[in-house]
């Protein structure tokens, strides 16, 4: 019964369609939604803890990408080189999952690994490459 | 200046003051509140020196550097660092390697956006971390200079003079970027989503330097200031400086304006403050830090670097079509309390704001200014020349193009 956190992006065509209640449904497996950000004519983007039996989830996630759901890899991990970050907060701008976070006061960025979903939008955004993909 | 001042004071008295150890130095932040307590007068009458800050791209920066002659004796026509060109059209062994060149064989956008993970930004860098640089070099020999080819390890240590030397840095104020278009666009302002997915901006706001002097009343050729992590100069206004865009009531430029050209030797600069980067989609560039220190000659400088992130305004303006197309319009005017927030309205609806400018890298920048200041370590440069101002008629032409 491990938790897992997935990323979700699904193209305005999937948005209607009753996807996550599937996955309930048919793979009993619950979720936490962490983060949902659905407008209409847009990319839909969802942020799950997803808990349940390991062959159920498997299934469940192969579901998902069958229906054209892109899932994000989560063998990867993202690191924060803080020598090279300069503090600027273009990475605050693209984080879907809270991972990267900012002081309004101070300005001060900080990185959270353990909410990172490793989705690596940070990675390119990046200016200064601080934001690096590792292999766990 | 109109109006006779109450408040008078030169260069030479405020540097007697700092070298005594008897200035009083704040930064601008910190001078907001003593001009909100006090007055303009009551604050020029108590503050000597406020410093200001900046860090982020710079993409018109770039270094000289004399590497010293190889025997035999070589005019170098063609020269690599690291495999980034670096331009020898100037005497036999000087170079100036740009911040924005990228590697000969770099992929650039031919897979959509180019990473630019390394560029004359990133051998600036190398260089002033101490590290090697493999230079090549090419020419066609002359009876004084017979050498064809070279190619040899470089350090800062090694070189005989290596310095910034930047033609526009340090913008006064510049525009909010969105993106209106349909399609996600990777632009010098970073990654745009479509249909104003986000915006982002890029100015130390109440802190940047220029933003302070509004009027240039201070800051010229000769000013004394922190480069990367060492002292420089300013050097001539900078190349598109235009002081005659539209200002607000405090005097403030609501749209980019003034820069200025900027020197400042590699050595005694630290990678903290100087840092090769890139922008995906777009190339390389350097992120450097800049501060200036503004004398408190009069009320009118305590009143000017008062300034807070609630009177700065700049324009929307929309990189999708727009800016590429040379099409001057803006969707609105934000100030940077609001941008800084996190979030703005565009058109009714809710736009995520980040930032290209480190602020918490520009407070850390004013503020040891001002201890290098407090020191005593560090006296104002007085200009010899100010910038051209707003009634100069100075102002940014575009380009007639014609055969
Ligand atoms: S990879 Fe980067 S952008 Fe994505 S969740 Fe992790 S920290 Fe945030
Ligand atoms: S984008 Fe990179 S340099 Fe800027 S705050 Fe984030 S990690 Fe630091």
């Amino acid at each position: 019964m491990a938790a897992k956190k997935v990323l979700l992006r699904f193209s305005s065509s999937l948005i209607s369609k009753p996807i996550v209640y599937r996955l309930i449904k048919d793979f009993d497996l619950t979720f936490n939604i962490l983060k949902a950000t659905i407008r209409p004519d847009e990319e839909g983007e969802m942020v799950l803890e997803i808990s349940g039996n390991g062959e159920n989830y498997k299934k469940g996630i192969a579901f998902l990408k069958e229906s054209g759901v892109e899932v994000l890899d989560t063998e990867k991990k993202i690191t924060k080189d803080e020598e090279r970050c300069y503090q600027c907060s273009a990475c605050t701008g693209v984080c879907p999952s809270g991972a990267i976070s900012i002081d309004r006061k101070t300005m001060w960025v900080s990185f959270d690994p353990e909410k990172c979903i490793v989705c690596e939008l940070c990675v390119g955004t990046c200016p200064s490459r601080a934001m690096q993909v590792r292999i766990k | 200046m109109t109006e006779e001042m109450k408040v008078k004071k030169t260069y030479a008295e405020i540097n007697a003051k700092i070298k005594k150890g008897e200035a009083v130095v704040v930064t601008a932040e910190e001078m907001i509140d003593i001009v909100d307590k006090e007055g303009a007068v009551g604050a020029a009458k108590k503050v000597d020196v406020v410093t200001t800050g900046t860090y982020g791209p710079m993409c018109s920066s770039g270094a000289f550097l004399n590497f010293g002659h190889c025997k035999p004796k070589m005019k170098v026509q063609k020269a690599w660092l690291n495999d980034v060109s670096a331009y020898a059209g100037l005497a036999a062994v000087d170079l100036y390697i740009g911040v924005t060149e990228i590697p000969e064989d770099d992929p650039a956008n031919k897979v959509y956006p180019g990473k630019f993970l390394y560029g004359g930004g990133h051998v600036i860098e190398d260089l002033v971390a101490g590290k090697d640089v493999r230079m090549k070099a090419l020419s066609y020999g002359t009876d004084c200079y017979p050498r064809r080819e070279l190619e040899s390890l470089i350090n800062l240590e090694g070189l005989n003079e290596c310095y910034l030397f930047n033609p526009r840095n340090a913008y006064q104020n510049y525009n909010c970027a969105v993106n209106l278009s349909t399609k996600m666009i990777y632009t010098y302002m970073g990654g745009l989503r479509p249909k104003a997915g986000n915006a982002n901006y890029c100015s130390a706001g109440q802190l940047s330097p220029l933003l302070n002097d509004p009027y240039y009343r201070t800051i010229g050729v000769g000013t004394r200031i922190f480069i990367g992590g060492g002292v420089g100069y300013v050097v001539a206004p900078g190349t598109q400086h235009n002081p005659s865009v539209k200002r607000g009531e405090n005097g403030v430029v609501r749209a980019p304006a003034g820069t200025i050209a900027t020197y400042g030797d590699l050595r005694g600069m630290h990678t903290r403050y100087i840092k090769g980067i890139s922008m995906q989609g777009y190339g390389t560039t350097l992120a450097l830090g800049i501060g200036v220190p503004i004398p408190i000659l009069n009320e009118e400088m305590a009143q000017a670097t008062g300034v807070s992130d609630e009177q700065i305004v700049t324009q929307i303006v929309d990189y999708g079509v727009d800016y590429p197309q040379g099409i001057a319009k803006s969707y609105g005017e934000v100030n940077y309390k609001e941008l800084k927030s996190g979030k703005i309205m565009i058109d009714g609806k809710e736009v995520k704001t980040a930032s290209l400018s480190s602020y918490p890298m520009a407070v850390e920048i004013a503020e040891t200014l001002k201890d290098w200041i407090l020191k005593g370590d560090f006296l104002l440069g007085e200009p010899q020349d100010l910038l051209p101002s707003a009634d100069s008629g100075v102002s940014f032409k575009p380009l007639k193009e014609r055969m």
